[in-house]
């Protein structure tokens, strides 16, 4: 056929994807104000959707009620409920930002498959910034879970024993751990086709690591193989340092732990996720 | 086959906003881009006219930077989709196939969005996001929900968020596919307003109607190569622009008129051409003026005309003057079948 591709074989492989340094990068100021922009924009659509925060406003009550009344009294002992309480509220608070973080996977799966991720991607702004509103988004969810289920904490009799000070640490740590934790969720979403498989594999990865760890039951009556587990658990860590916190004990051991944890998944799943991301067709 | 290369044909020169040499983009053993050229003139349209499949969303992606191409070359306003996608990025606005707008946001927060990310104030995102709903005929849709929108107000809303920016180049990707006509007329008022003001277009379709409003120059394409280009007129000349069909109350009048129109020059390039079977004739037009004077002709002549009309080629007619084959067909689609019925 005499078409007129003058097709020429394509000289230079296109490969080289880095920019000339520094030209046309986003300052930190921009990147802010993108990422405020983008916030705005995940907080609009809970507005827009307000049965999206169902989760976050039932979780904590249903989970705390059902904990503390059903397995209260086989660990506490018959009418010992309350001492129950104070084990349970702080293991909970852990577990909060892991069922929260797994909803960020099937949420950006979810906005992958809408032509405005085209836009943005094809938008002068570092791509990064969209996955980051994403977190401080589901973060501010987190916050908003976790002074439900304290409150339902002090209505069933939790007790701070240290400070609120110290209550407040226990918190930031959660929420620290648990935007690690968003960042693996994010790249499974990325990764995996559909919103289904996200939860079908966050689910799978969630439940031992939720039962096998100290959130619901001392491991001390656990056998020695499942306490090996529970102990390097980052979630019996973290149960651990924030039940320190709130009630008193040595804390320095499970704090350490859980922040070398959510250090080591930043340090790796948050670059996957934001190349997955760029590289996503 | 064609011959209208551009580089020695094209009558208008100008600095290109849009040039892409050999451009290449596989996906395992399927070409969407195997080696296309194209440029794109500062202030005019082209339009890129393929089926589905041709590879034009996967060109409009690589030049947007949401892909990166094998190989060849594309640069946009003199940035390099490859090497420069940030300042890239600056220049260009993206009008997608499917509303690329948030549709859980109204549409006024979708434009300040907009407007924030490309770095406005919040003042003048806020009146920019007013202006456009206002120009777009959004003011009354302003605070719904754009889930909420019909589809040609939700591409209306599309054009007014890649307009934002007053990008330099923008990119309209099958703008009107799936819109019913009034709303397609609607889009290519706002699309002719753009250019007017002086931006530069590649737009994608699959309608030789809508190439033939909008673009400058054509490029057609298939199989993720160019089949052949040059300006609109060039091209409707060789695959015939608008067919006047009229029908005679006696079909035995068709051999008369067919040889009055030959005798006085009307019938166009190809000539007109009968088909009994329909009782019609066929007239390549070229202009108004001929219509004109074919119409006032065989009333001249005392002919009775029941019924006359004009169309546009189909994309299959314009392929089919073209490469002499219809475009192809879906690759999944077994050919066994086609034979079958063939035979």
């Amino acid at each position: 056929m005499s078409t007129v591709t003058t097709a020429k074989p394509a000289p230079a492989p296109a490969a080289a994807v880095s920019a000339p340094a520094g030209e046309g990068r986003i300052g930190l100021r921009a990147n802010l104000r993108h990422i405020g922009a983008l916030v705005r924009r995940n907080a609009l659509q809970i507005k827009q959707d307000p049965e999206s925060m169902f989760d976050v406003l039932f979780m904590p009550i249903i989970f705390t009620l059902l904990f503390v009344f059903v397995f209260g009294g086989a660990i506490s002992g018959k009418g010992q409920q309350e001492a129950y309480v104070n084990y349970v509220v702080p293991g909970l608070m852990a577990m909060m930002g892991m069922n929260i973080a797994m909803g960020v996977g099937t949420g950006v799966n979810d906005d992958f498959k809408k032509g405005v991720m085209d836009r943005f991607r094809s938008m002068p702004i570092a791509r990064s910034s969209v996955l980051i509103a994403k977190i401080v988004v589901e973060l501010g969810r987190m916050m908003v879970a976790i002074a439900i289920l304290l409150a339902v904490g002090f209505m069933l009799g939790l007790s701070i024993k240290t400070s609120v000070f110290d209550l407040f640490l226990s918190i930031g740590l959660s929420a620290v751990f648990g935007a690690s934790l968003m960042w693996i969720f994010i790249l499974l979403g990325l990764t995996m086709k559909t919103a289904q498989a996200v939860q079908g594999m966050a689910m799978l990865v969630l439940m031992p690591l939720q039962f096998g760890s100290s959130i619901f039951a001392p491991p001390s009556t656990m056998p020695g193989w499942l306490q090996a587990f529970t102990d390097y658990n980052p979630l019996s860590n973290l149960a651990d340092a924030a039940r320190g916190l709130i009630n008193g004990g040595a804390v320095a051991h499970p704090v350490t732990v859980t922040l070398i944890w959510s250090v080591a998944i930043t340090a790796v799943t948050m670059p996957l996720a934001v190349r997955k991301f760029r590289q996503k067709t | 086959m064609w011959d209208m290369t551009r580089n020695d044909k094209n009558p208008v020169s100008g600095p290109h906003a849009v040039e892409v040499r050999g451009l290449v983009k596989h996906y395992g053993e399927t070409k969407a881009l195997d080696g296309v050229d194209l440029d794109v003139r500062e202030g005019t349209v082209l339009g890129v006219l393929g089926p589905n499949g041709a590879g034009k969303t996967t060109l409009v992606r690589c030049l947007s930077t949401l892909i990166v191409p094998d190989a060849g070359t594309a640069t946009v306003a003199g940035y390099d989709v490859v090497r420069q996608p940030r300042q890239l990025r600056r220049t260009i606005g993206l009008t997608g196939q499917y509303a690329s707008v948030d549709e859980k946001l109204s549409g006024w927060e979708n434009l300040y969005m907009i407007g924030r990310l490309l770095d406005l104030s919040r003042k003048d995102a806020r009146s920019r996001a007013d202006e456009l709903l206002e120009r777009f005929s959004l003011t009354d849709a302003a605070k719904k929900a754009a889930m909420n929108y019909s589809g040609g107000m939700r591409r209306r809303l599309d054009l007014a968020a890649s307009m934002i920016g007053r990008p330099a180049v923008l990119y309209l990707d099958e703008p009107t596919t799936g819109l019913d006509p009034r709303t397609r007329n609607e889009v290519w008022d706002e699309v002719q307003r753009m250019v007017a003001e002086g931006a530069t277009v590649l737009l994608t379709t699959q309608y030789m109607e809508e190439a033939e409003q909008l673009a400058n120059e054509l490029t057609v394409i298939d199989k993720g190569k160019v089949i052949a280009n040059g300006k609109v007129d060039e091209l409707k000349a060789r695959v015939g622009g608008r067919t006047l069909r009229i029908r005679p109350v006696d079909p035995s009048d068709l051999p008369g008129m067919a040889r009055s129109l030959a005798e006085n020059g009307l019938d166009g390039v190809a000539g007109s051409q009968a088909v009994p079977d329909e009782g019609v004739l066929l007239v390549p037009i070229l202009s108004d003026e001929q219509l004109t004077a074919v119409v006032g002709l065989l009333a001249a002549r005392g002919y009775a005309i029941a019924d006359l009309g004009t169309y546009l080629p189909s994309l299959d007619e314009v392929f089919l003057a073209i490469t002499g084959q219809r475009p192809a067909v879906d690759d999944s689609v077994p050919t066994e079948q086609t034979e079958e019925v063939a035979v």
